[in-house]
């Protein structure tokens, strides 16, 4: 097991390797002089002359890559111009309120929607199966920023039930209860489309799972119905369910992105999006590179429970 | 394709989202000639006109613009965007995966290897980076949103394509002398084209939610330029004090994306073969039944089938596979029920327990008794609490029937545990005997295996060491040896053998293979088409035939020593059991049919031991 | 009598991808060196057993996979690359699963058109009076010709195919288990077919097959392939009834014969050997009763024992 983990991570390295080399060419894409190109706004003559021995702009392009990757890897992620601060200090604060956010949402989305899924399949065509996939149905049709700014409207603003936006209150907040007092709004918006397609995808998954043959096997040897599908069934569909719950971890961490918008929740899906109205480039790369590289350790881990679930995995 | 449409129109959800997404995609197409306003003239003392205003059906916005105007013209954008982006994604998605798949080897690993790459992103962090780049505005919106759904489509049609590429028809067009590019756009791209309709069905809906997104965050469409995801951002401003142009847009965007969302699971089930018959629906735990007519009265037996009926209910079409079978076995005696595909053999052996497929599978009348006791229409937890215990099953393929995610000790254990309140050492105690009765080595060690690390011929016999768990009076073996090589075969029957002898067991063996049925058999029923058409004593039938069916197929089994020669076949092929012809279901293969064979049910007839379903038979039987 | 199809030491090794900290692996042997001659009209028999190689072994005849090593020579032309086109006119395969080796967007028309308009770029008028005279002798309708696959029964669509590979006028034809999927009653109407049509053509058919039964009723001659490796060759009537090598023996002895009580025929152990680590000796060794030493030390060689019979083993059974 120890062998198979360290044999995962050490695959992630050229993954993320390629993560920054795809992120470095979209950013030489920019047409013109990169420095002014990075700059943009900001491209004072000293900024310029900084940037350009910082980033070794005079250089080719595959010198330029290695000096910003080793630059990285020693922690340098450059400097953000619009914050005037380190693009790496940046990141580390909002990291955090990112990472609460779509953990919670994530969380939510992986239950709620493997639960009804599965109910969904073990009634297929009564009543719970039809409510089910209706309210899924809307889930996945809703546009998660449309259903937060609808939650923020009837719950804080008509209701005044829950605080309409922000991480903590601005005096005396920031413990605990006072945070997943903010959480519940941004992280129900956040998982509802997420929870829908990991319902939608469970259902079919059990399905496709109680038609094989091992099932019949099952009932044939008198294997109660309740084991046949909460033992027998769940576990065979969970070796298609965990891969969706990798890529839906992809979708609740973009979903992030406008919901921190929408309520202005201090995360790093925020802050990219101002970066990138700033044309903040340095900050839009380090931001990527961050959250892209979490997101591949994520599926690494995805990868090391899968294996534990089906012992064909070769570990 | 009218086929198409009249499949994709039986799903009412779908033909309700084809309604509304026409009538959207007819507006949007038309907005150019409706005899609307200006959707850029700022009119700012009318700003936020609620809706059903005079002049302003759906109200105005913050800057007093007229929201009908901008709506329409704002879908149309969205629509157009969301299927370019689709689009492209899917033409360079599939081109990748079609390509992939077929060539396999070094060009799959590079352009797999490309598409991990993508795949590692999150997406929309893919696509705010090319936006970062290329800028804010609709085109890049546009690009990014194409660029960070091919790895889907890529993916997904190399899966297929990889399917695909291994059949034999590839091969085929190979010999035939077709090129590559021929064999990819001639032979694998027809076969492929409706996954990427599917594919694109399923996700132009999403295309469209992910630009208006972008455009929400003020990456997308920029001034004047409006599509709804940019309007949907301009409105949020003011949604706490004037929330109707949010809710409007908002809704509208809902409306779109639903009606698509609708219409590509119907346009899926439509085009997904798996799906068409319906055959993604769960089996029941038992099957069901609908029993018309008199129950026969009880019998001595150990197991008795009797009057039998099994249909399948697909669609309007009823499959008789099981009429009117009646079969009875005694302790200690093997019965071999033979017949080739689709004559209802296995169905009759599934029927026994309820474990038939339902749907479509119904059992419509007659009865199963065990020692006098009906199994049909027992209630569940009754059937449940016989089944493995005391009528047990061996099914065909062993790889398919063990579960492939438990230790085959412990689904050994379980089997033992749904009967019998043992501890799990107990259990484990008798797993392993078990798979010392069934002569598999090293048994100890072997209970902590999956099933995909033992051959074949182990696996049918832990499938036996299951069967054997409750020690059971009876057990039905539904071809057990068809997926196993010969020389596996032999030993697996010579232990079958052994165990019903030593046991007393009775087993209903069904097969294909007379040679089996003469080794194993005491007893032997012939089924055709659903019904039995000859029974008896193993000897007595092979011997002497009755049936002509019988005495025909018999003919065509080649035999290992008889030399080089031409073998007998008989012309035509077996009806199919929707569409069974009155009379002798034989009869129009039958070269001494004559017109009284296809007038009215034939019985079942004979004096002693063999009986025989046919006007003329081939022996008088005594 | 000429040599239709002549085989020199051909094999087929499987690489196996090294991981990046494994050692490099020498790959999966699938088919150990063969050599073989089959004449012209000749029926060849293969059997083995699941895993024997046999598949393996008929794409490379056809080219739709590359040798590792040998040659293969077609009436006395050497086929050295792997190129199915060139192959084609001279041979052709015959798939196993009727239905698999039918496109199923495509009419039986354009399936039978594809070999002689690209093979042999006939025009169209000929096309269409070839293609009936082929429908004619594998006795099909010709209104099919408009059909799509999946609207024939197993039988059809293996005639279907016997016509497919009949079009492109080939001088052998390769038979995987072509009868394997059908049922009996059918199975003898496709084998009947086949013999009739090789005398009409004058083919020279290799048969694959796992059954015994069906491959003696059709054969001249038979090879036993195990793990890869011809073990046996000789005579349709005498190689079942007088094996020389002890694997013959166990697959005559096990296949299932009406009269004969049921018992398992003698052998040690029932496992293959394993690919990745395959036997030093003979592969058959482990589960031979009359292996020896020196069975698990050295290959044995096909060797000449008694008229037109030869078979790899030290220790051949008599008579």
């Amino acid at each position: 097991m120890g062998a198979y983990i360290l044999k995962r991570l050490l695959s992630a390295i050229p993954v993320i390797l390629g993560i920054t080399i795809i992120v470095f060419l979209i950013i030489e894409l920019i047409p013109g002089d990169p420095a002014t190109a990075i700059l943009g706004a900001y491209a004072t003559p000293e900024n310029v002359e900084r940037i350009n021995r910082d980033l070794g702009l005079d250089k080719p392009m595959v010198a330029r890559y290695f000096i910003w990757l080793g630059n990285m890897l020693q922690g340098d992620f450059g400097r953000s111009f619009s914050l005037n601060r380190p693009v790496l200090d940046e990141i580390s604060d909002r990291f955090s309120a990112t990472l609460i956010l779509a953990g919670v949402s994530f969380v939510l989305c992986s239950i709620f929607g493997i639960l009804a899924g599965v109910i969904s399949a073990a009634r297929q065509y009564g009543f719970a199966d039809k409510a089910i996939t209706f309210v899924v149905l809307i889930g996945i049709s809703i546009p998660s920023f449309f259903l937060g700014m609808m939650l923020q409207l009837f719950f804080a603003v008509q209701h005044r039930m829950l605080p309409v936006s922000g991480m903590k209150m601005i005096y005396g907040g920031g413990d605990l209860p006072d945070i997943l007092w903010h959480l519940i709004l941004p992280a129900t918006a956040l998982a509802a489309v997420a929870t829908g397609v990991i319902a939608r995808l469970s259902r079919s998954a059990m399905l496709e799972v109680l038609r094989q043959d091992y099932i019949r096997t099952a009932r044939a040897k008198g294997v109660n119905e309740r084991r046949v599908i909460y033992g027998h069934a769940l576990r065979s569909a969970m070796v298609s369910i965990i891969p969706i719950l990798g890529i839906q971890a992809g979708f609740v961490i973009s979903g992030a992105v406008y919901i921190e918008y929408v309520f202005e929740w201090p995360g790093l899906g925020r802050m990219l999006v101002n970066a990138i109205l700033k044309r903040d480039i340095l900050l839009v790369e380090g931001g990527v590179v961050v959250v892209a590289s979490c997101y591949v350790l994520f599926n690494i881990m995805v990868d090391v429970i899968q294996s534990l679930i089906d012992p064909r995995i070769k570990t | 394709m009218m086929k198409f449409i009249k499949l994709l129109f039986r799903n009412q959800l779908a033909a309700v989202g084809a309604v509304i997404l026409s009538i959207i995609v007819f507006l949007a197409l038309i907005t150019p000639f409706l005899p609307l306003q200006d959707p850029g003239a700022t009119d700012l003392p009318n700003k936020f006109l609620p809706p059903f205003t005079e002049g302003h059906f759906l109200g105005t916005d913050h800057l007093g613009r007229d929201m009908l105007s901008r709506l329409f013209w704002g879908t149309r954008m969205s629509l157009w965007v969301g299927f370019v982006a689709a689009m492209i994604a899917a033409t360079v998605g599939s081109a990748i995966g079609i390509t992939s798949g077929y060539f396999g080897g070094r060009v799959d690993n590079i352009f797999m290897r490309f598409v991990d790459m993508l795949m590692a992103f999150p997406y929309i962090l893919l696509a705010m980076a090319i936006v970062a780049a290329l800028g804010p505005g609709l085109n890049n919106a546009l690009i990014a949103v194409a660029v960070v759904n091919i790895p889907f489509f890529a993916r997904n049609i190399r899966g297929i394509t990889v399917g695909l590429a291994q059949r034999e028809f590839v091969d085929a067009a190979k010999l035939a002398g077709m090129g590559h590019t021929r064999i990819i756009l001639f032979e694998l791209l027809p076969n492929v084209l409706p996954v990427i309709v599917i594919a694109m069905s399923t996700t132009i809906g999403w295309m469209i939610l992910e630009t208006a997104g972008l455009s929400f965050l003020g990456l997308g469409s920029q001034p004047p330029q409006a599509d709804l995801g940019s309007m949907l951002g301009d409105a949020r401003d003011d949604l706490f004090t004037d929330p109707h142009p949010s809710v409007i847009v908002g809704i509208a965007i809902f409306l779109i994306v639903m009606s698509i969302n609708l219409l590509g699971d119907g346009v899926r089930d439509a085009l997904d073969p798996r799906l068409r018959s319906g055959a993604l629906s769960r089996p029941l735990p038992s099957t069901m039944v609908d029993r018309g007519g008199d129950i026969p009265t009880p019998t001595e037996d150990l197991l008795a089938i009797q009057n039998l009926e099994t249909q399948f209910h697909v669609g309007n079409r009823i499959y008789r596979a099981v009429n009117d079978v009646t079969l009875t076995v005694k302790p200690g005696e093997c019965l071999g029920v033979i017949g080739e595909s689709g004559s209802g053999k296995s169905v009759t052996a599934l029927s026994v327990m309820g474990l038939v497929a339902s749907p479509p599978g119904v059992i419509t009348g007659g009865a199963v008794r065990y020692e006098g006791n009906d199994l049909i229409g027992a209630p569940y937890e009754k059937l449940r609490q016989m089944r493995g215990d005391k009528v047990s099953y061996i099914f065909q393929d062993p790889l398919s029937t063990l579960h492939p995610l438990y230790r085959i000790g412990d689904q050994l254990a379980e089997a033992i545990q749904s009967h019998h309140p043992v501890s799990n050492a107990e259990a484990r105690k008798r797993a392993i005997k078990l798979l010392k009765d069934v002569r598999i080595p090293n048994a100890e060690s072997r209970i902590r295996n999956y099933p995909h690390e033992m051959s074949g011929g182990m696996r049918q016999r832990v499938g036996i060491a299951m069967a054997l768990a409750n020690e059971p009076e009876v057990i039905i073996a539904d071809e057990p040896t068809t997926a196993l090589d010969v020389t596996v075969q032999a030993q697996i029957l010579a232990l079958l053998d052994d165990l019903r002898r030593d046991r007393g067991l009775a087993i209903i063996f069904i097969t294909h293979d007379f040679g089996v049925v003469a080794q194993l058999c005491d007893r032997v029923a012939v089924m055709y088409a659903g019904r039995i058409v000859e029974q008896g004593l193993t000897d007595e039938v092979l011997a002497h035939p009755a049936h002509p069916y019988t005495k025909r197929l018999i003919a065509c089994v080649p035999e290992l020593g008889e030399g080089r020669r031409v073998l007998a076949a008989i012309p035509g092929l077996p009806p199919i059991v929707s569409d069974l012809p009155p009379g002798c279901a034989f009869a129009p293969r039958c070269d001494k049919a004559r017109p009284e064979c296809s007038q009215g049910d034939i019985a079942l007839e004979g004096a002693g031991s063999q009986t025989v379903r046919c006007l003329y038979p081939e022996e008088d039987i005594k | 009598m000429s040599v239709a199809l002549k085989i020199d030491n051909l094999s087929k090794t499987f690489p196996i991808k090294g991981g990046l900290f494994s050692k490099s692996h020498p790959g999966v042997r699938a088919v150990h060196p063969t050599t073989l001659e089959v004449q012209t009209g000749e029926t060849l028999g293969i059997v083995g057993e699941s895993g024997c190689g046999k598949s393996t072994f008929a794409r490379m005849l056809v080219g739709l996979l590359e040798p590792s090593t040998g040659v293969i020579e077609i009436e006395g032309k050497p086929f050295d690359n792997a190129n199915p086109a060139e192959f084609g006119k001279m041979i052709q395969y015959m798939f196993q699963d009727p239905v698999s080796s039918l496109n199923p967007r495509k009419t039986i028309r354009q399936i039978m058109e594809a070999p002689l308009k690209l093979l042999y770029k006939m025009p169209k008028a000929e096309r269409e009076k070839r293609i009936a005279e082929i429908f004619d002798s594998v006795n099909l309708r010709h209104e099919f010709l408009d059909r799509y696959p999946h609207e024939f029964s197993g039988g059809q669509a293996q005639r279907i195919g016997v016509a497919r590979a009949l079009a492109a006028s080939p001088r052998i034809i390769i038979l995987d288990e072509p009868v394997s999927a059908l049922d009996v009653s059918v199975q003898a109407q496709v084998l009947n077919l086949l013999a009739d049509l090789k005398t009409e053509f004058k083919l020279t058919y290799l048969f694959i097959s796992h059954d015994l039964a069906v491959v003696e009723a059709v054969s001249d001659r038979i090879a036993v392939l195990y793990f890869g490796s011809v073990v046996e060759v000789g005579k349709a009537e005498s190689i079942f009834a007088a094996p020389k090598h002890p694997y013959t023996k166990l697959l005559a002895d096990s296949a299932p014969v009406v009269g004969r009580p049921l018992t398992a025929p003698e052998q040690k152990d029932t496992e293959l050997p394993d690919p990745l680590n395959p036997p030093q000796g003979c592969a058959f060794a482990k589960r031979c009763p009359r292996a020896t030493e020196k069975c698990s030390a050295e290959i044995p060689t096909l060797t000449q024992m008694g008229e037109d019979q030869f078979a790899a083993c030290f220790h051949p059974l008599e008579g």
